[in-house]
């Protein structure tokens, strides 16, 4: 009997958080500016320090405008990624939600769900420059992000001066041959975490921004048709690459992130000199090292190396981050709440908690870091952001994407078969 | 099982004639008071989400979307025609034939070592069941330490003038089978040993000792009198050893994922990747339901055919 106490009392559970979940605003736009209006604001953050900054952000906005209150709602990040996509068939979606650009905001953009913001947020998305791109659809902007990282190669400073390399490579060549010097040297020149399969991910990412240009990328993702030969020479390019063996032992086994055996923890520990990786390496470094404290300036970044020959500018960047979009029925406080998020004195506090990457022009200082300050810049000057193609692109053409690319480390694949993987991915849909 | 006859007669009241309906109807309301919970949760989480599958099955489905692309069986199709699922199922096929074909006689072979009087009995069963109750998770992760590059194995290999045959035991994608199929041994052999110890204790000891005074040695008292009557545990075990190595999964997600390049990838990784990864969800269920015909077929066929003998009369006539 005992179980089926706890059965009832799952069940009863069950039926408390689906009314939970029914609950929010009414969604009668306001047509007067001053009419009360209460915003339900769905966010990725149930943990401080990020969880609080919401809160107080929430409540500055509301003294400087007290005729609109917010219902906070955090929700831990795996959940909220299927609550969200239910939330918005429903007659209750939330009127600010957590969006991450890409090939979701696509899919709810043209089931008619999300607000075109892109009058409304003119001014503040001019200040955050090229980073914006991942949130538009068709021009349009349908949400606005609040922090934008890049992927990058961090290196080891020690290390690189060990092996007599004075300067970060810019070109694949300079590359390469900083790869021989650390063999030479009895460095480990790269880790990999080929387990988890998206670090392999990023290199054919890489490369294909750096062999295509901003038109052929964009519109590639979105009619998902990589038939343009860039892409085509960039398998070439990362299958030569590989050829070097620039890779740990093992590395087909290696976990990206968990323990000194992976492949940030061999960054950590000194065991390899370079990491592609996205910009949340240095606090994932820090708490892999054997004193649990930052490298500082004994970690640099660098951006991918340019290709002899490639469409893509040198000054594109890759990567992705964390935005907002507001519901088509939310009032239109929602959309210049997101102008608040992206002010400039606000954004500076959201750099100071070291938990992201502010965009508005102004808010840099913030960043104390040394590498993660170069990373900054960088991405400030960026000609254009592609976003990862994984999140670009539709979540099963994706991960059949990673895959492909996955196999080819493991010397399983071809760059044709990369491309084929993707087109039978979209025709299966 | 207790004939109806004998409780109703204890319940029956004295003057009897309207005793025997009514103990009947209050038997069939206590009967069903009993089973209704377990029917009830049985069909809403294990026959209600397998129609479910079934019907979700014949759409292409994201998981979210309006379920409106019916496309048959095309998903079933597509599923066997995918190399990568063809592959995980080969994979299983490995499995269970080195299950059976290394698990049983060590499993036989240690049961009967231990079974033996001799001293540090106890410690040594309890040394060979602790794996068993690690959960596998814990064992996953513990291995994955023991087997990196450069681990303890390596270490060790190296120490005793082995290091020419250390290999990358996960990274490879020839060995990576083997390598997992040394761990799942390890964890579970505990449970062989203890099922065939149960079913030891069943062989009675004067069969044994009258095959001695008969002049049989110890081999062919093991071969002619043990491994006979133990025939029922082995064959059980065999049965839940086939079933196991159908549905594994959580020690091969957390230890390679299925990688590399799919090398370790069984049917239920497979589910999860094209599944939930990818957020098939139309296609996963088709793939559970070829996993869950699989093995309900062999099921069905098993017990009909080996354990019919070993049941009959429990479960295969009811008497009444």
């Amino acid at each position: 009997m005992r179980n089926v106490y706890k059965c009832g009392a799952a069940l009863i559970g069950a039926a408390l958080l689906l009314t939970a979940c029914g609950g929010g605003s009414d969604d009668t736009a306001a047509a007067d500016p001053n009419a009360k209006v209460e915003l339900t604001w769905w966010h990725n953050a149930p943990d401080d320090p990020l969880k609080s900054y919401w809160q107080t952000l929430a409540d500055e906005y509301t003294a400087k405008h007290p005729n609109v209150t917010f219902k906070v709602e955090p929700i831990q990040n795996e959940q909220i990624q299927t609550k969200i996509t239910v939330a918005l068939q429903s007659n209750n979606p939330p009127d600010i939600f957590q969006q991450w650009g890409g090939g979701d905001l696509a899919t709810q953009v043209e089931s008619g769900k999300v607000q075109d913001v892109t009058a409304a947020t003119k001014d503040a998305v001019a200040a955050i420059g090229g980073s914006a791109a991942g949130w538009q659809v068709d021009g349009k902007q349908y949400g606005i992000p609040f922090s934008v990282g890049l992927v990058g190669f961090w290196y080891r400073t020690d290390l690189f001066k060990q092996a007599g390399i004075d300067a970060a490579p810019t070109t694949i060549e300079e590359l390469n041959a900083a790869v021989t010097k650390l063999k030479a040297a009895k460095i480990q020149p790269i880790s990999v975490g080929s387990k988890d399969k998206w670090p392999d991910a990023f290199y054919w990412g890489q490369f294909a921004t750096r062999e295509c240009g901003q038109s052929v990328l964009q519109k590639a993702t979105k009619d998902i048709d990589f038939s343009d030969p860039c892409f085509l020479k960039a398998g070439q390019d990362l299958q030569t690459f590989l050829a070097t063996q620039p890779f740990q032992n093992g590395f087909l086994g290696t976990p990206a992130q968990t323990g000194a055996g992976s492949a940030s923890g061999l960054l950590a520990n000194g065991k390899a000199a370079m990491e592609l990786q996205g910009h949340w390496e240095t606090g994932v470094v820090g708490g892999l090292t054997a004193d649990k404290k930052q490298l500082g300036d004994k970690l640099g970044w660098f951006p991918f190396p340019t290709v002899p020959g490639g469409a893509g500018a040198p000054d594109a960047g890759f990567g992705g981050g964390d935005g907002f979009s507001c519901s088509v029925k939310a009032p239109p406080a929602c959309a210049d709440f997101l102008n608040f998020v992206l002010d400039v004195e606000n954004q500076k506090k959201f750099g100071a908690l070291n938990v992201g990457l502010p965009l508005t022009k102004g808010s840099e200082t913030s960043v104390a870091d040394p590498s993660l300050k170069t990373l900054l810049d960088f991405r400030n000057s960026a000609s254009f952001v592609q976003l990862y193609f994984d999140k670009a692109l539709p979540t099963s053409v994706g991960q059949a994407l990673n895959d492909e690319i996955a196999n080819m480390f493991a010397g399983k694949s071809t760059p044709e078969k990369i491309l084929k993987a993707v087109s039978d991915a979209a025709a299966n849909q | 099982m207790t004939s109806p006859s004998t409780t109703s007669t204890a319940s029956r009241p004295v003057s009897g004639r309207r005793g025997r309906p009514r103990s009947s109807v209050r038997k069939r309301v206590e009967i069903g008071l009993f089973l209704a919970p377990a029917i009830l949760l049985y069909l809403g989480f294990v026959v209600v989400p397998m129609l479910m599958a079934v019907f979700y099955s014949g759409f292409k489905w994201n998981g979210l979307e309006p379920l409106n692309n019916f496309v048959g069986l095309d998903n079933y199709q597509r599923a066997l025609s995918d190399p990568v699922f063809r592959g995980a199922i080969w994979h299983n096929l490995v499995f269970i034939l080195l299950s059976l074909v290394i698990q049983l006689p060590i499993g036989l072979g240690l049961a009967l070592l231990v079974n033996r009087k001799m001293r540090g009995r106890s410690a040594l069963r309890m040394i060979l069941f602790a794996p068993y109750v690690l959960s596998e998770v814990v064992t996953a992760v513990a291995w994955l330490l023991i087997l990196q590059p450069d681990g303890p194995v390596d270490v060790l290999m190296q120490k005793v003038g082995l290091g020419h045959y250390v290999q990358l035991w996960l990274a490879d994608g020839n060995l990576v089978l083997y390598t997992l199929f040394v761990v799942i041994t390890w964890k579970y052999i505990g449970f062989a040993i203890i099922l065939f110890l149960a079913g030891l204790q069943g062989v009675p000891r004067e069969l044994s000792e009258a095959a001695s005074i008969d002049g049989a040695g110890p081999w062919q008292v093991t071969r002619h009198i043990t491994l006979p009557l133990l025939g029922p545990t082995i064959r059980i075990w065999v049965f839940l050893s086939i079933i196991g190595s159908l549905q594994l999964f959580d020690l091969i997600w957390i230890m390679t994922l299925g990688g590399p390049a799919n090398a370790s990838n069984t049917m239920v990784t497979y589910i999860v990747q094209r599944g939930f990864q990818r957020s098939q969800f139309g296609y996963g269920s088709a793939v559970a339901v070829i996993l869950f015909v699989i093995s309900f077929a062999f099921a069905l066929v098993y017990q009909r055919f080996v354990l019919r003998r070993d049941t009959e009369g429990a479960t295969t006539r009811m008497v009444g």
